[in-house]
């Protein structure tokens, strides 16, 4: 726990002082924002039904290029290595990344709905006390999957185009689960409590499934 | 070794060549349908095909992980690598039948798209058995084999309850289906089974050359 701790304060440490994921991100998704509201220049009516599928697609493809630097930054010095041959934990190591990376994403979230707000007229006409619990699960459901995917697609040729190709396909019914909540909410017209409990399922089954097996995916030579 | 596989290979062609036979002259035209219907009788056999063999790829890649065994990693990738084709030969298929009967290409309906996910994680499968270094290939695609695997079940509900709208299946899902169809189906079903055994069984014979020449290389 305490390594966790100490990872998790030094990546925060390193972001702060350098601000290269959040900005990135930010600038990211802002892009996508614009971009979407010109291509389709919606009605407050329309918005409502389409505003999850955006705001998620904005989302995951800000979180791949915070996930992307995850481990990145752990090669320069072989740090990695040097994590690799410690007796520490290696889920320790994993649940500190995932962590931090749940933080970013989640500021990023923080910053970004308000701008979502503005540009697509929104008001929620469900209950809106369930958004944070679909942000909540869904963000964790992208980063500890995706923090997955980035140590394995480090491994790899071309990394940076490896974790997309690895984590969308998984990530499929999570993203469905988390579009459907968010429009349920805001339209009002159907419950979304289905999709919030297959968002918890899908935490729950893949957080174990990474914790199962990051230790042999560090490892792997 | 190299006779049995000779035999394998011409008893295999005799079947194709009988369940091709079978499906096109024997079994009865669907009334409503027409001959559209028999296109039924390679979509459903390659279907079944795929997930089983996506089945044992999911297999072989947990007797990986545990034993760290070569074959089983071999296993695992032939078994991808031909699940995919018979898995894209199902998506191919589909669409070729559903336009004329349902008036669509495409729906997203819970079989097509689970299937077309399966066929997702299954490129990404291969794709990242492409692009990482051979050391760790084995341990990597394992661990997705396992992640796509525990995907499955979420796919499958989060869009059953989505939408739905392909015919029940006709065996074993409250459809009847006729006795002499069911004969060709089956005996199409066997043929392409001995038609995947054997690209399988060439494909890993390679594979194993390949692995075996690598550790020499690395000697």
């Amino acid at each position: 726990m305490s390594l966790t701790r100490a990872t998790l304060v030094k990546d925060l440490r390193l972001e702060w002082r350098s601000k290269d994921a959040i900005n990135s991100m930010l600038f990211f998704a802002l892009l996508v924002v614009v971009i979407f509201s010109f291509s389709f220049d919606p009605t407050a009516e329309e918005s409502r039904q389409i505003a999850g599928g955006l705001v998620w697609v904005a989302f995951l493809f800000a979180a791949v290029v915070a996930l992307n630097q995850t481990w990145a930054r752990e090669l320069r010095n072989q740090v990695l290595d040097a994590y690799r041959v410690s007796p520490a934990p290696a889920n320790a190591l994993f649940l500190a990344k995932a962590f931090g990376n749940f933080i970013f994403v989640s500021v990023l979230e923080a910053l970004m709905t308000p701008l979502f707000i503005v540009f697509y007229n929104l008001r929620a006409l469900g209950p809106a006390y369930q958004l944070p619990m679909v942000a909540i699960a869904g963000t964790w459901a992208i980063v500890v999957n995706g923090t997955f995917f980035a140590a394995m697609s480090l491994r790899t040729r071309s990394r940076e185009i490896m974790l997309p190709l690895l984590l969308f396909p998984i990530s499929i019914p999570a993203l469905l689960a988390m579009v459907e909540a968010t429009t349920a909410i805001l339209t009002g017209e159907v419950s979304a409590k289905f999709w919030i409990v297959l968002l918890v399922a899908y935490d729950v089954v893949f957080t174990t499934g990474c914790l199962l097996l990051f230790e042999t995916v560090l490892h792997a030579e | 070794m190299k006779r049995g596989f000779t035999i394998f290979a011409l008893l295999t062609a005799v079947l194709l060549s009988y369940a091709l036979y079978q499906a096109l002259e024997v079994a009865p035209t669907e009334r409503t349908m027409g001959d559209v219907q028999r296109i039924f009788y390679y979509h459903v056999p390659s279907a079944w095909t795929a997930f089983l063999l996506f089945f044992t790829n999911f297999v072989a890649s947990v007797a990986y992980l545990i034993r760290r065994n070569p074959k089983a990693d071999a296993l695992a990738l032939v078994t991808a690598e031909v699940g995919v084709v018979f898995c894209t030969v199902v998506l191919v298929t589909g669409p070729l039948w559903a336009r004329p009967v349902w008036g669509i290409w495409w729906t997203w309906d819970v079989r097509l798209t689970s299937t077309l996910v399966l066929w997702l994680i299954y490129v990404s499968y291969l794709m990242l058995r492409r692009f990482s270094s051979s050391g760790q290939t084995p341990v990597l695609a394992a661990a997705l084999a396992v992640f796509g695997a525990l995907d499955v079940p979420l796919v499958y509900f989060s869009i059953w309850y989505f939408r739905t709208q392909h015919p029940q299946p006709v065996i074993g899902g409250g459809g009847s289906i006729a006795p002499q169809m069911l004969h060709v189906l089956l005996i199409n079903w066997l043929a392409f089974l001995c038609f995947a055994v054997l690209i399988c069984w060439s494909r890993y014979r390679l594979e194993r050359l390949r692995q075996e020449l690598e550790e020499v290389q690395a000697l």
